[in-house]
């Protein structure tokens, strides 16, 4: 009998239509618990470092988490992974909501697509009915609009869909499947589209069992009303928005406007979001109501979450009633919140430096809000220069020329970051933004705190409740003053301990919003201490903190082995130039040095024999050593004396 | 409970405007009325389901009433604060005319015990764990007389015999009666 999850998944050829039901390897649970790293693993070993994003031969994996579908509360993301055009890598996004639960009751852990569908279609799953269905009459649809016929068609409000607008369709390197209330963005739509699978319709009613029910039962309801309690001061229930107004860089990541929050705007705004607002929800078994539906007159309905509220309005000098309408326009072409308004102010910087016209943009509108708009239009269906801007800002500079490269300055590994421009490099926060195969700081973050309480009482009283952090961490924190940087040893484990979380979070598919992102508020509902005792009783496999752990760095160190064998080195890690305004390079390389050491990668970033071997991924080892990446005998230390001894 | 005692109404107050859509409720209901108990949170199997449109806006949590036969003669469509809601989402009935509050394995009917199972909770477990205080709980004293509830078997009984009639349960009833002896017999 298998517990947490089903033991099936569905392997689906676009190409033939053909579909299978494939049972699966028990002993995985314990390799690579499920979600994102049982998806890596198959990454690995089927799509090879030859295959084009853009080819049959990539696959596309939607993995429900390994406690999707028990009673543990806020196991809702949805893990989708792929290899991305835009950066040639391994690609990864999470969405929450209903979908993943419902695809463990259809009895069902993963679908993994391969191959490229003749002409546009739709999956349709009802327990063990699975069919490919023709979708010509959803092509150009939006996403939620889909969603919303399909359940019309299928006449059962209780299907769970999620789909591609026309961003996705047309291969738009920032395209997001939308499901619900939440969506997966980060590089994955654009695949979607090019398999030419419009949507996913899932409905499941069979039972998932647990192995041990009654322990999980009495902890889960427990965990439950924690995070309630825990969940209270959610951004999207604010409506102060000093912190990200103040934060983030307006335009195209260009300037903070310190001051620019104040009282009568937030009453301002207010009144604007009174106007439009209609309810929070939730997602699935998770009592945060994180997420805000909203209603613009004359515009679709949507739900959004946190930041998504001001991406928009900042990216173009505009205000929240602009981001609102926004929003309602690219949530059902399905466009990420974070990279699209990164392109648009990219865009309208090179109209205004002349290498852009109006030959390039006829009629293009004074406003910059009414520029954001007619841009997109331009962008989801790949019309004229927006068929260049579609592919991002990286590749948009290139194929645009005329100096647009010089333009290019918030881009990591070719992907769009989160505009922030601060002033003092941040150990910690430089190798996460240098070395993260998340893409978004948002998804790497989260578990230690960003700055020191300055009175070393307060921060003694935080350390003393601070449930979520190993003592050696809690050592980290009471030894940082303000206005200094944590040590290079504090900065190593602390950027690893953060990003170790979400890769337990993606490969269970419990919601970061309630585990790896609070840890830093002393709000982390899941962490490293209490994870085990969810897991264990779910699965009937006995897992301790430091299996956890390491199960973790394993799907790591797999990933990082595969974007390597993409050609990721090095010379790749590096964070936006102007990230911060004070660069240190020695002290930058030295971290890198120390990091790698720490993760057991040669001076390259890539995972040595040893630790490969170590972590039971000796067929990783193998294929990088026959391939040429990697020698057999290889360390940090070796390589290191070879360097000096070249020096000399 | 001893039949001396005087009875209570027992009701469910759904508040639509405070659902947030979490369907908690399911997950608690079926995982309280699962065999073996807490054994796995299958939505199918509540009691409580919400009604969810999230387009329109319809957040509807309704629990299980009785099983009937034969399906109502009129679903209009109310129109409440401009937002328009399918009667038969204020419904509890375990119809022919939808898939709702049906075993979805053995597909006989489902209906709310108010948590009063084995062990009897002080409050359906759904109004428990509804944090956002859209289900909340009532008790009144009832003097109207009313029939002892029926346990879940004899509902299900109860539909069997209305669908195919007394007559073809019972002859079914007989032959498993033979079929077990005659087991039990070569076990023996």
């Amino acid at each position: 009998m298998r517990y947490a999850e089903t033991g099936y998944n569905l392997e689906i050829d676009l190409t033939t239509g053909n579909i299978e039901r494939v049972e699966t390897d028990p002993r995985e649970v314990e390799i690579h618990l499920g979600g994102q790293g049982t998806a890596a693993k198959m990454l690995w070993h089927r799509v090879g470092p030859e295959v084009e994003p853009f080819s049959e031969k990539n696959l596309l994996v939607f993995s429900a988490g390994l406690l999707h579908g028990t009673p543990v509360p806020s196991a809702t993301r949805t893990s989708v992974d792929t290899f991305s055009a835009q950066t040639g890598m391994y690609s990864h996004s999470l969405f929450g909501g209903f979908w993943g639960p419902e695809l463990k009751q259809a009895g069902y852990d993963k679908i993994i697509f391969r191959g490229r569908s003749p002409k546009l279609v739709y999956l349709y799953i009802n327990n063990d009915k699975v069919e490919l269905r023709d979708a010509s009459h959803l092509a150009g649809k939006g996403t939620l609009e889909t969603a919303e016929c399909l359940k019309e068609e299928l006449g059962d409000l209780k299907t769970q869909v999620v789909a591609i607008g026309l961003a996705g369709e047309n291969r738009v390197y920032m395209a997001s499947m939308e499901h619900y209330n939440s969506s997966a963005s980060r590089g994955v739509g654009h695949i979607m589209g090019d398999k030419r699978l419009k949507a996913i319709a899932v409905r499941g009613t069979k039972d998932l069992y647990v192995a041990r029910p009654e322990e999980l039962y009495d902890i889960c309801t427990k965990q439950y009303k924690k995070i309630y309690d825990q969940g209270s001061s959610v951004m999207t229930h604010s409506h102060n928005e000093r912190w990200h107004t103040d934060v983030f860089a307006w335009g195209f990541a260009r300037e903070r406007r310190r001051g620019f929050w104040n009282k009568e705007l937030e009453e301002e705004w207010k009144a604007v979001t009174d106007s439009v607002f209609v309810r929070f929800n939730g997602c699935f078994n998770c009592p945060i109501d994180c997420h805000a539906a909203i209603q613009v007159p004359g515009q679709r309905p949507y739900i959004y979450k946190c930041y998504g509220k001001l991406t928009y309005a900042m990216a173009a000098y505009k205000d929240v009633k602009f981001n609102y309408e926004m929003l309602a326009v690219t949530t059902e072409y399905g466009l990420d919140s974070f990279s699209t308004p990164q392109v648009l102010a990219f865009a309208v910087e090179l109209y205004d430096a002349g290498i852009l016209t109006d030959k390039d943009l006829p009629n293009f509108p004074k406003d910059s809000g009414e520029r954001f708009f007619y841009l997109v239009e331009k962008i989801v269906r790949r019309d004229g220069v927006g068929d260049a801007l579609a592919n991002g800002v990286y590749h948009a500079a290139r194929q645009i020329g005329k100096g647009a490269e010089q333009f290019d300055h918030n881009t990591t590994k070719k992907f769009e970051q989160v505009p922030l421009k601060l002033g003092a490099l941040n150990y910690p926060y430089f190798l996460m933004t240098a070395t993260g195969a998340k893409m978004n700081i948002t998804q790497i973050e989260g578990s230690f705190p960003q700055n020191p309480i300055p009175d070393p009482k307060r921060r003694k009283a935080f350390v003393d409740k601070w449930e979520a952090a190993p003592q050696r961490f809690k050592d980290y924190y009471m030894a940082w003053e303000p206005k200094t940087q944590p040590t290079i040893e504090a900065a190593v484990n602390i950027a690893d301990w953060n990003e170790t979380m979400h890769y337990i979070d993606d490969s269970v598919g419990i919601c970061a919003f309630v585990s790896a992102f609070k840890g830093q508020f002393d709000k982390s509902s899941y962490h490293i201490n209490n994870y085990p005792s969810f897991i264990s009783p779910a699965t009937g496999i006995d897992f301790t903190q430091e299996k956890l752990w390491e199960i973790a760095r394993r799907n790591r160190t797999l990933i990082r082995a595969m974007n390597n064998r993409r050609g990721l080195r090095r010379k790749d890690d590096r964070p936006p130039e102007d990230h911060w305004k004070q660069r240190i390079p020695d002290v930058e390389q030295h971290l890198l040095d120390e990091f790698y050491k720490f993760k057991g990668w040669n001076r390259e970033g890539i995972p040595t024999k040893e630790e490969l071997y170590r972590l039971g991924l000796d067929y990783v080892a193998d294929d990088l050593i026959a391939r040429g990446i990697l020698k057999e005998e290889e360390s940090f230390e070796k390589e290191a004396v070879a360097v000096k001894e070249e020096k000399k | 409970m001893s039949v001396d005692e005087k009875k209570k109404k027992k009701v469910i107050k759904i508040d639509v405007d405070k659902c947030n859509g979490c369907r908690a409720c399911e997950a608690i209901c079926s995982a309280f009325h699962a065999e073996p108990k807490y054994s796995n949170i299958n939505p199918e199997k509540s009691r409580i389901r919400v009604f969810f449109d999230p387009i329109r806006d319809v957040y509807v949590p309704v629990y299980a009433s009785e099983y009937t036969g034969a399906e109502c003669s009129g679903r209009g469509e109310f129109t409440i604060d401009e937002k328009t809601y399918d009667e038969c989402c204020f419904c509890g009935a375990s119809c022919p005319a939808r898939d709702l509050f049906k075993d979805p394995d053995c597909g006989l009917p489902l209906k709310c015990d108010m948590c009063l199972d084995d062990p009897p909770q002080e409050e359906p477990l759904c109004v428990k764990w509804c944090l956002s205080d859209a289900l909340t709980y009532e008790e009144t004293d009832d003097d109207e007389e009313k029939e002892e509830p029926k346990d879940e078997m004899e509902t299900g009984l109860k539909s069997l015999i209305e669908k195919y009639g007394f007559k073809k349960v019972m002859e079914i009833l007989a032959e498993k009666e033979k079929t077990a002896k005659g087991k039990g017999a070569k076990e023996e």
